[in-house]
């Protein structure tokens, strides 16, 4: 049974990650003369190389560290306090994780650049300093902190704290003591997911650090894309291939360590109205810092999308909606744009949420080594750059009946492959938390295995779909890397069209761009927005 | 110990707690009764702090703790359900309370040791509480809040989970150690053989505010409402018109004792003041389901054209089901309750 | 539970999944396709290319209407990575025609033996020197310039005359005015840096730069930084308040800002220095391997045909390859015309551009 639940996801990864992966790196590593593993001391005895791996480790730590200390009072004021406007502003601040680089570059540079928000104020200007990325890595991965945690957070007892406080636990106290260690798996879980995100970073570093700042991913990028030095890139791959191994044993551990059963009630029970000056504080803080670090880059984004030449106006919009008569093969009709980047990213969801499903279904069941060595696998795609996934699809799908160099389904597919363990991690929690006697129940009543999977897990575990489906949907509409690299018949998605503008001089193309990405955070925060509905509406019919 | 001034407490348009007046003397052991949603959970959360007031005060040994921060009021709370930290084990949850208060390890270890065995668990410190039973659990439960010495120990629904034996045994247990150690006790339950069982002094609750309050005894034998009589468990309960020694009923004249209020007012007729007899002699009643509860047996009577009565009769003159008896009634037995009889609501 | 509810979403999802499919699977039919249904004779021929490349409909329909072939287009990346692309599937290749390949990856393409040899119908007419293979495995499609911009308005502003040279940028007038690419990562960034070898020598550009950088010339990473974010003289540079004058970027750019205008101005905000350039030339080539030789050989014939190249210009803001090809109005009224570009020899590049870059990176970033 469990196997047969392991064998789609198994299957899965050894196609469209092992193999391709492998094979790109192989041919790095492997000449007609064999194996030349001398070449990995060569590399990683170069000073420029080991720059690049110091620098890529410590941004990521002080990037996760910042992350965590500035997301983690919004995770739980989102998990206990209401207010108004609340779903809204949980969509909101998962805009910029589906924003593509290039355009989010542009919205930070106004918050650290010249005449941005903190030069105006107090002449502190941050752009290509290590500052600006480590913020704008806040900026990225705040929603990461604030759903996987909230979303636990809302669902533990609120009298675990409060049992505490009357055993002269003080507020923080009894948060660290009792609140913090039932969060622990999820906290870990954000954390490590930032930490890979960051540890990967591409666009942010390339755009905010200048040239001076290199990550790990972005010296892939130009080993293999731009100079095709493929040995090079090999070591590069496994290095990074190495770290991030290092980082989900390391998880697996702590993970396990503090795997028990958790007592989850109605989230829609733990939160209220906050009381208190502390409390509205906290609340007036929070909500301070989202508007500063993302809000108002969003906004300028929107604002210079109406600000055309002869003042503010739509003047941008229209050029985009006569861009499709003008009869190029450049400009696409924003709405085609639209529909491109929703049909890939509904199959890459669909691919994602099946894969990463029955591999969380799967893993629930029993820890043994074997299961737990796959869930650490499951991660793994997170940690290698587009451009060896790509490269790689490209020289091992060139055979009937898996030649599919030139089909659409491989930016889904390697999508795909970054939305799996978003699933996976936000299902796994959640399902291991069940109490298994729901399921003995479910058994005794005559529910099969699949049956009682499909009656008690799922409903319970419904809100983890939805928030794993809402990012691996958010993932791959704003997913860049993949899209461009792979070979695809030419129907460009929202973030590919908004990189052509942005590459061409121009005014009316750069308004483009502006209204072109506005429209991509409206489709995003919409569609974050309905799969919130969809919970609340419907939370009572299973 | 703990005086409580006009305590209020409002969620929205509710109010859960409506102006009670609570005292609880040291060393004393006070139950608070009444069904779900009249408001004792709030009272114990509003004592500790967890619950903020709308109105009132809570004095704790003759100080006001409004400002007062829940870890610093020096209470202990027994939860519900507990509210063991999974993450922890058995002895550590109850050391958990002693490491707030800054106690060293030494002594701390030693606490943990002796309140594990005061409560019937030597030796369990290492053991996880997942894999503890709903008795051991509680015992736990128990050891966690009396570990740091709480000046008042509160318990909300103590034995709420357990099974029946079990909990008519820890009942005893409890007093017995909360007599032996002096602890100062507020507890709630909605079980009333919990609570006189467990209790000096009894409050009955109602609508968030308190409908009786006395000794067990006092209660039980003078319930001061149909509310209070219904809710300790009296089906016997019916409007009457009180005139010297009888009062008039749906079932007829029935003697009450001496000195009772005149008027309109509910009787009580408790069941051991139910006498059967021959059929001709009293009420004419059909007999209906009996329950055998040990020592005697409840019957079910249903007279013509009269709500149904309870009565209690020893195991060898309990009539066969069916049968039709004559009914009288004790005056020993009745009780004249006082209270608004127009605000009688059925069970 | 609802039942009926059920099965109703259930019939919904797979329902919109269908959708999707046939939707996404529609745009396969008429684009790509799969290897099977591309036999020898087959009408397609396939273009694959990198993102910047552009054409008109009407003048690819036109192509169809002359030869019967229907053009497919495939589209990976910015040209280093479509051209890498091309060398991992050597010998199995995705499509018939590649194009895109410039005179600074030319060698590798060549070494790498990705082109059958064809001699393009019309290569006579092709501007001197734009040829690099005698063998002709490669077709030289068109030209660019990359040269330094500078902001019209801030140097009228200053009453001082923009430069003009390599050796202008030093002075001490343009001071902490020049934003340029890394040279690493961008192309732009390659190719000034490629002009400063070919003017300063191979033994002088590092000296060169040692000055360049001493007044204080400004690296960012790509081109959209440098251009959009620093540039005084562009549309995003105006918003973000930038303060850099002069950027490096395309001879081909100031008419760009006038196309790309609206209400369209009387003169090009920006203007080039026309002694700063380095010539660009891309390339096609037949794939080895094609399935459709033919028809790749009559898009080769097409792309340098004057109905091709006349189209160039609007498309790809690159210049026609071919003598006899009118440029467009905008082009000879606002943009400037490069004498004496710069350039590199390909295998010279090939054969020294790591090492420089890497030199040029330890001199100029760190």
């Amino acid at each position: 049974m469990r196997l047969g639940l392991m064998a789609v996801p198994v299957a899965f990864f050894a196609v469209f990650f092992a193999y391709p992966v492998t094979a790109i790196v192989g041919r790095g590593v492997k000449t007609d003369d064999g194996w030349q593993f001398g070449r990995i001391g060569e590399v990683l005895s170069r000073p420029d190389i080991l720059d690049v791996l110091w620098f890529t480790t410590w941004q990521a730590l002080a990037s996760t560290a910042l992350t965590l200390l500035i997301a983690l009072p919004g995770a739980y004021v989102f998990a206990r306090f209401d207010f108004p406007g609340k779903q809204v502003l949980r969509a909101v601040v998962t805009v910029p994780f589906v924003l593509p680089t290039v355009v989010v570059g542009t919205a930070f540079l106004a918050l650290l650049g010249r005449g941005g928000f903190l030069d105006e104020l107090w002449g502190v200007r941050l752009d290509t300093t290590v500052w600006a990325i480590l913020l704008a890595h806040v900026f990225f991965n705040y929603a990461v902190v604030v759903r996987t945690v909230g979303g636990l957070w809302s669902q533990l007892d609120p009298r675990q704290e409060e049992a505490a406080r009357v055993l002269g636990a003080g507020r923080f106290a009894a948060w660290r003591r009792v609140t913090l260690p039932a969060l622990g798996p999820a906290v870990a879980a954000a954390a490590l997911m930032v930490f890979l995100f960051t540890f990967t970073s591409f666009g942010v570093v390339q755009i905010l650090g200048g040239p001076s700042y290199s990550t790990l991913e972005v010296e892939v990028y130009r080993q293999t894309a731009q100079l095709l030095d493929l040995p090079t890139a090999a070591v590069l791959t496994m290095v990074q291939f190495v770290a991030v191994g290092a980082i989900l044993a390391l998880h697996a551990v702590t993970v396990r360590r503090r795997e028990r059963a958790l007592k989850l009630v109605d989230p829609a029970q733990t939160s209220r109205r906050p009381r208190g000056a502390g409390q509205w504080a906290l609340l007036g803080g929070v909500l301070l810092t989202a508007l500063l670090l993302i809000l108002l880059p969003l906004g300028v984004l929107v604002e210079r999308s109406f600000d055309g030449p002869g003042g503010y106006g739509l003047g941008y919009y229209e050029a985009l909606q006569s861009a499709g008569g003008s009869g190029s093969t450049f400009l696409v009709p924003p709405l085609e744009a639209v529909g491109n980047s929703l049909q890939y990213a509904f199959v890459a969801t669909l691919i994602a949420l099946v894969v990463g499903g029955l591999a969380a279904a799967a893993l629930t069941r029993r820890a043994g080594p074997l299961v737990r060595g796959f869930d650490a696998l499951l991660m793994l795609p997170l940690g290698v750059s587009a451009v060896t996934v790509g490269f790689g699809f490209l020289i091992t799908l060139d055979k009937p009946p898996l030649d599919l160099r030139t089909s659409w389904i491989l930016v889904p597919l390697a999508q795909a492959l970054v939305g799996v363990p978003f699933v996976v991690r936000t299902m796994l929690p959640v399902l291991r938390a069940v109490d298994d006697r729901l399921r003995e129940a479910a058994a005794v009543l005559g529910a099969s295995p699949l049956r009682a999977w499909r009656e008690v897990d799922l409903p319970l575990v419904r809100r983890a779909v939805l928030v794993a489906a809402g990012f691996a949907f958010a993932v791959s509409l704003g997913e860049f890397g993949a899209t461009v690299f792979i070979a695809r018949p030419d129907n460009p998605t929202l973030p590919v069209a908004v990189a052509r503008l942005l590459g061409r001089s121009g005014e009316l193309n750069y308004g483009q761009a502006m209204a072109l990405s506005t429209i991509l955070m409206l489709v995003c925060a919409v569609s974050l927005l309905l799969l919130e509905r969809i919970r609340t509406d419907r939370s009572g019919e299973f | 110990m703990l005086s409580l001034q006009a305590a209020t407490v409002r969620f929205g348009k509710r109010t859960a707690l409506d102006a009670v007046d609570l005292e609880v003397a040291d060393h004393r052991i006070v139950c608070v009764l009444g069904p779900s949603g009249s408001g004792k959970s709030t009272l114990l959360r509003a004592v500790a702090g967890l619950q903020p007031m709308d109105g009132g005060r809570v004095l704790l040994a003759g100080q006001d703790q409004s400002g007062v921060p829940v870890h610093r009021r020096g209470l202990g709370l027994m939860f519900q359900d507990h509210q063991l930290f999974p993450h922890r084990d058995a002895g550590a949850n109850v050391a958990f309370g002693l490491r707030m208060h800054g106690t060293g390890r030494a002594e701390t270890e030693r606490r943990v040791r002796e309140l594990l065995e005061l409560v019937g668990l030597p030796g369990a410190e290492r053991r996880a509480v997942a894999a503890l039973s709903g008795g051991e659990q509680q015992r736990v439960a128990l050891a966690r809040a009396l570990a740091p010495r709480p000046k008042l120990l509160m318990l909300d629904e103590p034995l709420g989970q357990l099974d029946r034996s079990l909990r008519e045994r820890l009942v005893v247990e409890l007093r017995t150690l909360f007599q032996e150690l002096g602890t100062t006790v507020l507890a709630v339950t909605h079980d009333q053989g919990e609570a006189f069982a467990l209790a000096d002094r009894v409050v009955v609750m109602r609508d968030g505010r308190i409908a009786q309050e006395g000794t067990p005894l006092d209660v039980w034998q003078r319930p001061a409402s149909a509310f209070v009589a219904r809710f300790l468990g009296f089906d016997n309960v019916t409007p009457a018109t009180v005139t010297g020694l009888a009062a008039d009923t749906a079932w007829g004249k029935v003697p009450v004792p001496e000195g009772s209020p005149q008027g309109e007012a509910d009787l009580l007729v408790r069941p051991a003041g139910v006498l059967l007899g021959a059929p001709q002699d009293g009420l004419r009643c059909t007999v209906g389901v009996r329950t055998f509860r040990g020592n005697h047996v409840t019957v079910r009577l249903t007279p013509e054209n009269a709500p149904v009565l309870e009565a209690e009769c020893a195991l060898r003159d309990t009539p066969d089901e069916g049968a039709v008896v004559g009914v009288r009634f004790d005056a020993a037995e009745t009780v004249v309750l006082a209270g608004d009889p127009a605000r009688q609501d059925s069970p | 539970m609802n039942t009926t509810k059920k099965y109703a979403s259930t019939a919904l999802a797979a329902a919109l999944g269908v959708t999707v499919l046939a939707g996404c699977g529609g745009s396969d039919d008429t684009s790509a396709g799969s290897g099977a249904s591309k036999g020898s004779g087959s009408k397609t021929v396939t273009l694959v290319t990198h993102d910047s490349f552009n054409a008109s409909e009407a003048v690819l329909k036109q192509f169809t209407k002359e030869s019967g072939y229907t053009v497919e287009l495939l589209k990976s990346g910015d040209a280093g990575a479509a051209l890498n692309q091309e060398i991992l599937t050597k010998g199995s290749p995705r499509g018939d025609v590649f194009f895109g390949v410039d005179n600074t990856l030319l060698s590798r393409a060549l070494d790498n033996g990705l082109f059958t040899a064809y001699e393009a119908k019309g290569l006579d007419r092709v501007v001197d020197g734009t040829e690099q293979d005698d063998k002709h495995r490669v077709t030289p499609v068109d030209t660019g310039d990359i040269c330094v911009n500078y902001d019209k308005k801030y140097f009228a502003d200053k009453k001082l005359a923009p430069p003009q040279t390599f050796e202008d940028l030093l002075k001490p007038a343009y001071k902490n005015l020049l934003v340029t690419e890394n040279a690493a990562t961008s192309s732009p960034g390659l190719g000034f840096l490629l002009g400063t070898v070919a003017t300063q020598g191979e033994d002088g550009y590092e000296a060169y730069w040692k000055k360049l950088k001493a007044n204080g010339v400004k690296v960012v990473d790509g081109w959209e930084q440098a251009y959009n974010e620093e540039f005084s003289g562009s549309a995003g540079g105006k918003k973000a308040k930038a303060d850099r004058p002069l950027v490096v970027s395309y001879a081909s750019s100031p008419p760009v800002e006038v196309l790309y205008a609206d209400p369209q101005p009387k003169e090009a905000p920006t203007g080039v220095s026309t002694g700063t350039c380095f010539r660009q030339t891309e390339y096609a080539g037949l794939l080895k391997g094609a399935k459709n030789e033919a028809g790749g050989k009559a898009l080769l014939d097409f792309l340098i045909s004057k109905t091709f190249q006349e189209d160039v210009p609007l498309n790809m803001f690159v210049n026609p390859v071919v003598t006899d090809a009118k440029l467009p109005e905008i082009f000879t009224e606002f943009g400037e015309t490069v004498d004496k570009p710069a350039t590199v020899a390909p295998d010279k590049i090939a054969a020294n551009r790591e090492q420089w870059v890497r030199s040029w990176n330890s001199l100029v970033v760190k």
